[in-house]
């Protein structure tokens, strides 16, 4: 079953890459904005991933023709959504809403920027303090390179074995 | 006869290159281990034969397309004979199987380019990064001959003709896309085998980071180009005038890039500086397993794309396992070794170190997004908690707050100096930079749309800052030359790829933000002499035209174009009909431009002879496609900074 | 020194949630959709349809309420439906089931030759000539199947082919449903 409708879906694929373009009127441009963004922003049940407005799928066409329907009777962007969502299901929103299921995809992103930045501010700290208890070398401002300076920031062990690679690259 | 048993010998030349691979991932391991340099010494031979049986099988492959084979299945469901001959070569890669083997071929070219390219490296540093390819080529060999052989025939009857090529992929475009950017996924894999080889030696250093650099910044410019490539091909070929759609084939790409991007960063600053090694080493993992990562998202149909293969739960199973050794495995070695790493340098928190730093937290960060946006559906699904979709809308409201904050840093991370510096002096360097951006920002957005959109006023200012900021850097450099042109020239080649990719990125930044606030469309019906007027141009709508082409038929529009009512231009949108499958197609027109595009695309037929038209008007949108060939001659030419080469660290040139 | 350790088997650990996600999305079909009426038992949505076979009269909600029913929404160009026919002749046949049908987007001409030529398992057809009634309820392909409480309430939906296998779903749904009502 599941083996042929992807046998289904196989044979629509190359079908989709029609432009879907109807001739719809607007009675007005803020109209015409609303309906592209609208249709840019709802998905079509019926096809692999792709918005109502790109997909040509019959399907497609006809919610173009309801999100046109109302857009011109003047309904609300949040009533339009609320159509699609009681027929088709959250499924059909490309800009899922924010709840308990979606709080993690809106936000685990900053938390975890958070996280990074709070990293940041304590290996800093930590590295400054190791370095202020070892009062190791002042900080020297011109350490700028333009090519290649093995030793600056490198431990002397790691220096050495660095120099010693680069000898044996020339030995060979 | 010997042209009978061509896809078999193609098969058998790919079962040796799989005995091989096994070779090659265990005895320069073993020899490695006990310091046998015998056993070591096998690896850049075994990695040269490895190359050359899957290039013959590559080969075989090939040759079944050109003659039209059609007993062999793969060839029979991807080609016609009524091809072109170069579309039917490029339908090699154009199913699962063929493009898997053009994987693996690009593989063995890598791992035969390391053999090749590495005289220099310690023995046994080299017996493991080849071996480690070693490991992943034979994941990909037993993939191939398991799951995915593109050499299996229809016996004993076969088709006399192909079922053709899908008539979106008979393009240039998929002609190019596709090797160019699995050069770019599988040049993560020589990253990865630098930094797992590093693991197992325990041996982390600079050294280290030297080595991997130039091969990251040739897989990292191989991406970018693949990515470009796709969005451009995807742009004139779809019909509909996107160039992303965040779909999941396309973040699959994206991720691999956006830890890239922050591995390239980062290995630098390991290489001066000696910091972030274990840091550096999991970006590495990290690069290789996305590319792996997507593989098995567009493969294994778990989660729906436009362009996905066809599924198959087998194949996924396969993947999915492979995933888990590679990744798994060396994840695991990570956790393992990394944990006793340490690093001795310090900086501060105002550092050059810190601030690439914040650029690396803040890729991975976007990197994590949209992972997360991308498998998101499937997460919920498999907790039971319903179906829903993440779409452009999500990523865009996400991803260009992030990456503007990241331009913000890339300004003053590229003035910014090792180890520590005060914020009086980032001040006094930027200060100047910064007032200019957000004039010439502001005025640019205000000359060009007489407006002050906030997103495109953000990102004009966003592109002067980092083009201003890198004169800044330059005019230090120079500050203290008498001779300015000699200075120029004493700058490394690595300098100007940064520069050139730095500049690639503003030259970006200009094109997303112009093309996406600043695009009209109108969709309209027209009738033969209607017209429609749109910014500076007149289309006139001429009626159709009939065209026969190799292997399609054609209503073809003829549509005159007026720029301030002189003639300008005539474009031909079509609709085809590609005869072998019925497919219909619709063939974009466009007039190219480099600050704006045409594109006119054809809809449906309506009643008395009218049809649907789609008229486009696209600022700036080439400069996404020069933004990104700019990052990666950039990358190319960073790699191929002479130093990488220099057997002996050349003493810097006191000024 | 220890919390390095352990910091270092976060990037594994995150990887092996990530690998039992993908895992269990190896056996999850991301295409098909739930149906918004069978997860809140909605009743059919409001309709005021001429009927396939007799054009003359007008169909309504109230036509499909009484007994625990399929609704099988069809039409003559989507070959599944073809596919799925002589099954349904059967369920009606055999089993005696009561199956309701939607034709959907079709030519009604059309679709009376399909019943007189393969034979007619549904007790009621409704025209949807326009996929109104389709839209509304949230059809995405043909064909799909519905099972109806004797209140006329949508229970399950299942999109694509109905075959021995999917009946065996369908008919515990069905029975669920009856024991539900007797209870």
């Amino acid at each position: 079953m599941i083996r042929l409708l992807s046998l289904c879906w196989l044979l629509l694929l190359p079908l989709s890459a029609q432009a879907a373009i109807d001739a719809y009127e607007f009675s007005s441009e803020q109209n015409e904005e609303r309906f592209q963004q609208l249709t840019g922003e709802l998905r079509c049940p019926k096809c692999q991933n792709q918005n109502i407005a790109d997909s040509d799928a019959p399907l497609a066409a006809d919610l173009r023709r309801e999100v046109h329907r109302m857009v011109e009777a003047g309904e609300s962007d949040n009533s339009i959504i609320d159509f699609m969502v009681t027929r088709y299901g959250e499924f059909v929103l490309y800009r899922p809403r924010l709840n308990e299921t979606t709080w993690l995809l809106w936000y685990g992103p900053f938390v975890l920027l958070g996280i990074g930045a709070l990293v940041i501010v304590l290996i800093s700290r930590n590295r400054r303090q190791r370095q202020v208890a070892a009062s190791a070398s002042a900080t020297s401002e011109g350490s700028r390179q333009n090519g290649y300076q093995p030793s600056e920031g490198l431990s002397p062990e790691e220096a050495e074995r660095l120099n010693q690679l680069l000898q044996r690259d020339k030995d060979q | 006869m010997i042209d009978m048993v061509v896809p078999e010998l193609g098969e058998y030349a790919l079962i040796l290159a799989l005995c091989l691979s096994v070779l090659l991932a265990t005895v320069p391991l073993v020899g490695a281990s006990r310091g046998n340099a015998l056993w070591m010494g096998f690896a850049r031979p075994l990695s040269k034969a490895m190359f050359l049986f899957t290039l013959v099988s590559f080969i075989c492959l090939s040759w079944s397309f050109l003659y039209n084979d059609f007993s062999v299945v793969y060839v029979a469901s991807n080609s016609n004979s009524a091809l072109p001959w170069y579309y039917r070569l490029s339908a090699v890669w154009g199913g699962h199987e063929g493009s898997l083997l053009l994987w693996a071929l690009i593989l063995s070219a890598w791992t035969l380019a390391v053999a090749v390219k590495s005289r220099n490296l310690p023995q046994d540093i080299i017996a493991r990064v080849l071996a480690v390819m070693g490991w992943v080529a034979t994941g990909f060999y037993l993939f191939i001959l398991f799951t995915s052989s593109p050499f299996e025939r229809y016996l004993p009857g076969y088709p006399q003709e192909g079922a053709d090529l899908n008539p979106l992929l008979q393009d240039f475009g998929l002609i190019v896309h596709p090797p160019m950017l699995y050069m770019g996924y599988v040049g993560f894999a020589v990253s990865f085998a630098f930094a797992i080889a590093a693991l197992l030696s325990g041996r982390l250093d600079a050294a280290w980071a030297r080595w991997s650099r130039p091969w990251t910044s040739v897989a990292w410019a191989f991406l970018t180009l693949g990515i470009a490539l796709g969005s451009w091909w995807a742009y004139y070929e779809l019909g509909w005038g996107g160039w992303w759609f965040w779909d999941p084939v396309e973040n699959a790409s994206l991720m691999p890039w956006l830890v890239g991007t922050a591995l390239i960063h980062s290995l630098a600053v390991t290489e001066k500086r000696g910091v972030f090694k274990s840091w550096t080493v999991l970006l590495a993992i990290f690069a290789f397993s996305l590319s792996l990562l997507g593989t098995f998202l567009v493969r294994s149909g778990v989660l729906t794309s436009v362009h996905a293969f066809a599924s198959d739960p087998d194949r996924g199973l396969f993947i999915l396992v492979m995933l888990a050794i590679v990744i798994g495995g060396s994840l695991l070695l990570y956790a393992l070794r990394a944990g006793q790493m340490r690093s001795e340098s310090s900086f501060g928190l105002l550092s050059r170190e810190s601030l690439l730093l914040v650029n690396n937290v803040l890729l991975v960060v976007s990197c994590a997004m949209v992972l997360l946006g991308t498998i998101y559906p499937l997460i919920v699904d498999a907790l039971g908690l319903g179906k829903l979709s993440v779409g452009p809308p999500y990523f865009n409201a996400l991803f260009v707050p992030l990456m503007s904050i990241m331009l913000v840093f890339m300004g003053a991370g590229v003035i910014s100096r090792w180890k520590q510096m005060n914020i009086a002096m980032l001040v006094q360097q930027l200060w100047l930079p910064g007032v200019l951006a957000v004039l010439l920002g502001v005025g640019a957005t205000w000359l060009y749309a007489g407006e002050l959109q906030h997103w495109v006023t953000v990102g004009m200012v966003l592109a002067w800052w980092v083009v201003l900021s890198g004169l800044r850097d330059l005019f230090n450099r120079l500050r203290h030359r008498r001779e300015k042109l000699a200075g120029l020239m004493k700058q490394s080649r690595s300098y100007y790829g940064m520069v050139l990719a730095h500049l690639g990125t503003a030259v970006l930044v200009v094109g997303v933000s112009l093309v996406s606030i600043y695009s009209e469309q109108r969709d309209l019906r027209m009738q033969p002499g209607d017209s429609i007027t749109f910014r500076d141009y007149t289309f006139i709508y001429d009626g159709n035209r009939h065209v026969e082409g190799p292997n399609y038929t054609s209503d073809q529009g003829q549509i005159r174009v007026l720029k301030e009512g002189e003639p300008y231009a005539e474009m031909h949108p079509e609709k085809r009909l590609y005869t072998a499958r019925g497919n219909v197609m619709t063939e974009a027109a466009i007039d190219p431009g480099f600050t704006r595009d045409l594109y006119v695309a054809l809809g449906e037929p309506l009643e008395n002879g009218a049809w649907a038209v789609r008229v486009q008007y696209k600022p700036y949108v080439r400069w996404l496609w020069l933004g990104g060939l700019l990052m990666t001659f950039g990358g190319l030419l960073a790699a191929s900074d002479p130093r990488y080469r220099k057997r002996r660290s050349a003493p810097v040139t006191a000024s | 020194m220890n919390n390095r350790k352990l910091f270092a088997f976060v990037p594994l650990a995150v990887f092996i949630v990530l690998g039992i996600f993908l895992w269990r999305g190896l056996s999850i079909d991301p295409t098909e959709l739930p149906s918004e009426l069978a997860d809140k038992k909605r009743p059919i949505p409001a309709f005021e349809l001429p009927s396939l076979i007799e054009p003359e009269k007008t169909l309504t909600p109230a036509d499909l309420k009484g007994e625990v029913a399929l609704l099988n929404v069809w039409a003559t160009w989507c070959p599944t439906c073809k596919e799925e026919h002589g099954f349904l002749n059967r369920l009606a046949r055999d089993e005696g089931i009561t199956i309701y049908g939607i034709n959907y987007k079709d030519e009604p001409g059309k679709a009376r030759e399909w019943l007189r030529r393969y034979l007619n398992p549904y007790q009621k057809v409704v025209l949807d000539q326009d996929g109104t009634l389709g839209l509304d309820m949230g059809v995405y392909g043909a064909p799909e199947t519905y099972v109806l409480d004797a209140e006329g309430r949508v229970r399950y939906r299942h999109v694509g082919a109905v075959d021995a296998q999917v009946w065996e779903t369908l008919q515990q749904v069905m029975q669920k449903v009856r024991t539900e009502a007797a209870g």
